[in-house]
């Protein structure tokens, strides 16, 4: 069962160089969706067993909500800015890739250092939800199109949910599903404004927003 | 030092250039042409050794030294390299990075070599096999170093022997992404597509080619041997990883991993058929995921 949990972690790791990396906004998304897909598995797998009602169905709602949801409405907000890829990040790809080794490294060190309340069931999955973070930050600050700083949001949910599976296998399930609809609602507002925006100025690029006013 | 068995040197000399036949016979076939008979490649050898070198009189001895250490260092690296059930020739406590640096020298020796007939053409093929081969050397060596770490044993050949069902069943995330960064590097540093075309002659982008292109008769025939033997060496340390099938006896196993080289061969002139070469500049992109696998599978 660990070696399952630990192929998982992986697997998330593997997506979040795929987010670094990639400059396609598709393969940011389905990478993103993965994840949510992954992290319902994750938390299913993280009950050892003792399945309840809630405990599978959460979970569940999550994956599909993260997983197909939200990756359907991100592609609808990519085919209506008219964007196919990232053209020009303010670090290249090469350098969030070595960023996010350096990201890796450090939280892998945290991971050690870090005293938690329960045992977490894996030794990967600390550093695994800190660097799935890590990387959603990278993405929010390096990239200029406002759908990929979304993607990086979204990444950087993900791995605080990841986080919450090792200390809080019981979160009550109002506070769960309050998340999940604050994270949806949230990207489906962010949809929303990227498709205006680039109605209004036929770009999505935040670093271009700067020079907003009312003059000129 | 503890002694071996020559078969593995043995396979691989005699089966390296059909393994390059398999390759271009699959990639053949696909093309939907007939393609050449899979001993071609022994043929060419033949040809090539019984022909005159012609050197350039622009170039000195280090041209001709060239293709000598190359064969040389390739064929001392591949002592080093167990196969199916039978340990390498010798082994001893850290001989992975001896392998590394030895195909390092040989590398070293043909750039010299390119360096030295003055042509600008080659000077450009030079430089940019040092440039990724210098990025697929810390991937290459971050998997030996996850292999050496996840069997706790320091030397090729009880590092492929202990890599059982058990070991996989116990880490097989560390195994697959070294398996993956493996072929990454195998690709990069045997000129393959998507890194480099082993095919085109006379192009721009090319890598490895390039460089070799002043050499001729046995000097060349000498080069191609070595970079069959560069693959040969480079997919036996990958059947070497791969989920071990084979429980019995050493010439079954022998057999069994036989079969996975050629299969191999294939499944590579099948990648060669589909993919299309990467752009250069994606190229260092390619090998930065190599390192970040097997960094990954270090840390694990």
């Amino acid at each position: 069962m660990s070696q399952v949990i630990n192929s998982l972690l992986v697997l998330l790791v593997l997506t979040g160089f795929t987010l670094l990396g990639s400059s396609r906004l598709a393969a940011c998304i389905r990478a993103v969706g993965f994840q949510g897909l992954l992290l319902g598995l994750l938390a299913i797998l993280m009950q050892d067993g003792k399945l309840s009602a809630a405990g599978v169905l959460l979970p569940l709602t999550t994956a599909v909500v993260k997983g197909i949801l939200l990756p359907w409405l991100l592609f609808r907000a990519m085919r209506e800015a008219d964007t196919v890829r990232e053209v020009e990040p303010l670090i290249t790809y090469n350098v969030s890739i070595i960023a996010g080794t350096a990201a890796l490294a450090l939280t892998l060190w945290l991971g050690q250092r870090l005293q938690l309340p329960s045992e977490p069931p894996s030794s990967l999955l600390v550093p695994a939800a800190l660097f799935t973070s890590l990387a959603g930050i990278i993405v929010i600050v390096s990239r200029r199109k406002a759908l990929t700083q979304v993607l990086g949001y979204l990444a950087l949910e993900n791995g605080i949910y990841a986080f919450g599976t090792t200390v809080a296998l019981r979160l009550p399930v109002l506070v769960e599903l309050g998340i999940l609809l604050d994270v949806f609602v949230g990207v489906f507002v962010m949809g929303i404004a990227i498709f205006h925006i680039s109605r209004e100025f036929d770009h999505i690029d935040t670093d271009k927003l700067v020079a907003l006013s009312d003059v000129g | 030092m503890v002694a071996g068995s020559f078969l593995p040197l043995i396979v691989a000399l005699a089966l390296a250039p059909l393994m390059q036949g398999v390759i271009i016979r699959t990639k053949s076939v696909v093309a939907g042409r007939q393609g050449q008979p899979l001993t071609q490649p022994y043929w060419d050898l033949w040809k090539l050794l019984h022909k005159g070198a012609v050197y350039s009189q622009t170039t000195s001895w280090i041209f001709q030294l060239g293709p000598v250490v190359w064969l040389v260092s390739l064929l001392l690296a591949l002592t080093l390299i167990p196969f199916g059930g039978f340990p390498a020739l010798s082994s001893f406590s850290g001989d992975f990075i001896v392998v590394a640096y030895l195909m390092a020298l040989g590398r070293f020796s043909t750039v010299l070599a390119a360096l030295d007939t003055g042509s600008s053409f080659e000077g450009m093929g030079a430089s940019r096999e040092v440039t990724f081969s210098a990025l697929a050397e810390p991937a290459l060596l971050l998997s030996f170093a996850a292999l050496a770490r996840q069997t706790e044993r320091i030397s090729l050949s009880p590092v492929l022997t202990a890599i059982s069902w058990s070991a996989w069943a116990h880490s097989a995330p560390t195994f697959s992404l070294t398996l993956a960064a493996l072929l990454i590097v195998l690709l990069a540093e045997n000129a393959r597509i998507p890194v480099d075309d082993p095919t085109t002659h006379l192009e721009l982008t090319m890598i490895h080619e390039v460089m070799v292109l002043d050499h001729s008769g046995p000097d060349f025939a000498m080069i191609q041997y070595g970079s069959a033997l560069k693959m040969w060496l480079f997919a036996a340390i990958i059947i070497g990883v791969a989920p071990p099938w084979h429980r019995g006896g050493p010439w079954a196993e022998t057999a069994v991993s036989l079969a996975g080289m050629m299969v191999f061969a294939i499944a590579t002139g099948l990648v060669e058929s589909s993919m299309a070469r990467l752009r250069l500049l994606r190229v260092p992109q390619l090998l930065l995921v190599a390192i970040v696998l097997s960094a990954l599978a270090v840390a694990l």
